[in-house]
């Protein structure tokens, strides 16, 4: 365990009502690195992505056991705040889910409500506009509805929006699975770019994406974690035969 | 092959001819409800149209309501609706907002629904009663617009709170996954994401309620309309004419029943005059926030 682990999971397993998605998890993130989530269709990428901000609150009927540690303090203990956690940790969806506002109104929204002030926003949304490579494009048309924008675009704009609340970690859950290969580049490069300030935790159904972006990749298989290393070892060597079967096409 | 492929062909054929006489029927029955309704307006129209003028509707009844106009009518009808949209509106919104985003799914919550949805089935002389016992008497507020106003809230609040409901289903997940995703609480999400998505929904489906809560004599018969009152209303505690008992009283009640039939249909068209104008303000304010709100 690395000193500089950011995110620490300890023996997790959740449930949906009866149903066991993730069974006895362990494992951390490092900070300013890129994790890749891979493994076949409903496996538990997602539930375990979802754990990490706590979005899986929104659903009735779940549980977690064991513990999830972010910056040392357990984020499922009864006197945390999921606002406050998710505040800290923010997330881009599978598919682009602006709101039906302007381009400006999306990434105040968030800064806005809580408490950023009014004379901030606007370097604020240039900022993390620039920061998603957004800006040239968008830059006369900040007033503009977002639903307007391509697809590829408002992915871009959901990143921005989540940047501009200056979290620590970033999650994506199969960011690109929804644009087309320019579009797919464009965010390919920029996930390389944002390493440098965040942490990212990328859950992708692409191998060559987790092998061309990641630092470490992370194989589940039936809401098990069966390998966990350096993408670089995963993708030539990897223990598992499960995994190597995985990565080379051979199931999934 | 040959003869598959014919069958082929047959089946196709058949599933057409279906198709059409389906779409006949269709067509034929909405036609049938343009009719009818036209029908109805053409009738109300044409009976109506010679009683009005600018004095029927500016002027109060004069000769025992057998002459003059109906203004103290049409205002107390706009302000019992308006009224009870007052009331119903808010608490509609707030109950569908407790049922869809916060209520555990289960058992209890489905027992409400049940007893929403039987509410909508009370006929309204029962609604009225209650006005009369609760807010008339129990309360204290007496025969007046403000009882008038919270029975007929009451009486449109399960269409309301249907049509919240609706509406509050249709905005999709992902804008509230979105919200709570950048930091935001589960109420601010509601408040500035959910509701205003889902208001032009609320609005239309209210607006069969105003239509119902100006069109209703059983339950403002004993909480809010007068028999006759030349005086407009000065406040919310006044007893108001209306519309609809105006008509009933006209067309039942009266001792120049047959010499008053051109003035109930005039106030008949006057009512559904009114009714489609509030109908209108609404669907301006839904159009004015439908802008900008497409997914
Ligand atoms: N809301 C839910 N309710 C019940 N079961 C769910 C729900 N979401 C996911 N699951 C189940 O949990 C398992 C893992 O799903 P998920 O995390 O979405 O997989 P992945 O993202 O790897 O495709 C699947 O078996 C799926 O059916
Ligand atoms: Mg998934």
């Amino acid at each position: 365990m690395a000193a500089n682990d950011i995110i620490r999971i300890h023996r997790v397993n959740f449930y949906y009502g009866a149903v066991r998605a993730l069974t006895d998890i362990s494992m951390q993130f490092e900070k300013n690195k890129v994790t890749a989530l891979i493994g076949p269709s409903g496996c538990g990428k997602s539930t375990l992505l979802r754990l990490l901000n706590r979005m899986n609150d929104l659903i009735d009927g779940t549980r977690v056991e064991g513990e999830i540690l972010f910056e040392g303090r357990n984020i499922y203990a009864p006197q945390v705040d999921p606002v406050e956690i998710r505040r800290k940790i923010g997330m881009v969806f599978q598919k682009p889910n602006p709101f039906p506002k302007t381009i400006y109104n999306n990434i105040t929204y968030g800064p806005r409500l809580n408490g950023v002030s009014a004379a901030d926003l606007p370097g604020l949304v240039e900022q993390s506009l620039r920061q998603a490579v957004l800006w040239d494009e968008v830059k006369d048309i900040l007033d503009k509805s977002a639903m307007n924008l391509s697809g590829g675009q408002q992915q871009r704009l959901c990143i921005a929006r989540a940047l501009a609340m200056k979290p620590d970690v970033l999650l994506m859950d199969e960011p690109t699975s929804a644009l087309d290969p320019i579009s797919t580049a464009k965010i390919e490069e920029l996930v390389e770019e944002l390493k440098r300030h965040y942490t990212i935790i990328i859950v992708t159904h692409n191998m060559q994406q987790a092998a061309r972006i990641s630092d470490q990749t992370a194989f589940f298989y039936l809401g098990n974690l069966i390998e966990y290393n350096k993408t670089e070892k995963i993708f030539t060597k990897p223990d598992v035969k499960q995994t190597e079967d995985y990565i080379t096409g051979r199931f999934g | 092959m040959k003869t598959s492929e014919a069958a082929g062909v047959r089946l196709m054929r058949r599933r057409y001819l279906k198709q059409t006489i389906f779409f006949t029927l269709v067509r034929a029955s909405a036609l049938l409800i343009v009719l009818a309704l036209g029908g109805v307006l053409f009738h109300i129209f044409y009976h109506g149209i010679s009683a009005i003028s600018w004095e029927f509707i500016t002027r109060p009844p004069t000769d025992s309501m057998t002459k003059g106009g109906i203004l103290p009518a049409i205002l107390g009808t706009i302000y019992l609706t308006v009224g009870a949209i007052a009331v119903g509106l808010p608490l509609g919104i707030a109950s569908a907002i407790y049922l869809t985003e916060y209520a555990k799914q289960g058992r209890v919550i489905r027992l409400i629904k049940v007893g929403i949805n039987c509410l909508a089935g009370v006929p309204s002389v029962v609604f009225g009663l209650f006005g009369l016992g609760f807010f008339v008497i129990f309360l204290g507020f007496g025969s007046s617009i403000l009882s008038g106003s919270l029975t007929l809230g009451f009486l449109i609040l399960p269409t309301i709170i249907g049509a919240a409901e609706e509406a509050l289903k249709g905005v999709p997940q992902t804008f509230r996954e979105a919200s709570l995703s950048l930091g935001v609480s589960k109420w601010q999400t509601i408040y500035r994401i959910v509701l205003p998505n889902a208001l032009p929904g609320i609005l239309t489906g209210s607006i069969l309620g105003i239509g119902r809560a100006a069109g209703e004599t059983a339950p403002i018969m004993f909480t809010a309309a007068a028999y006759f009152t030349a005086k407009l209303p000065g406040s919310i505690f006044d007893e108001v004419m209306a519309l609809p008992y105006h008509i009933y009283v006209l067309a039942t009640a009266g001792t120049h029943i047959e010499a008053t039939r051109p003035i109930q249909f005039g106030t008949v068209l006057v009512l559904v005059a009114v009714v489609l104008g509030i109908d209108l303000v609404a669907i301006v304010i839904r159009g004015y926030m439908r802008r900008n709100k497409r997914w």
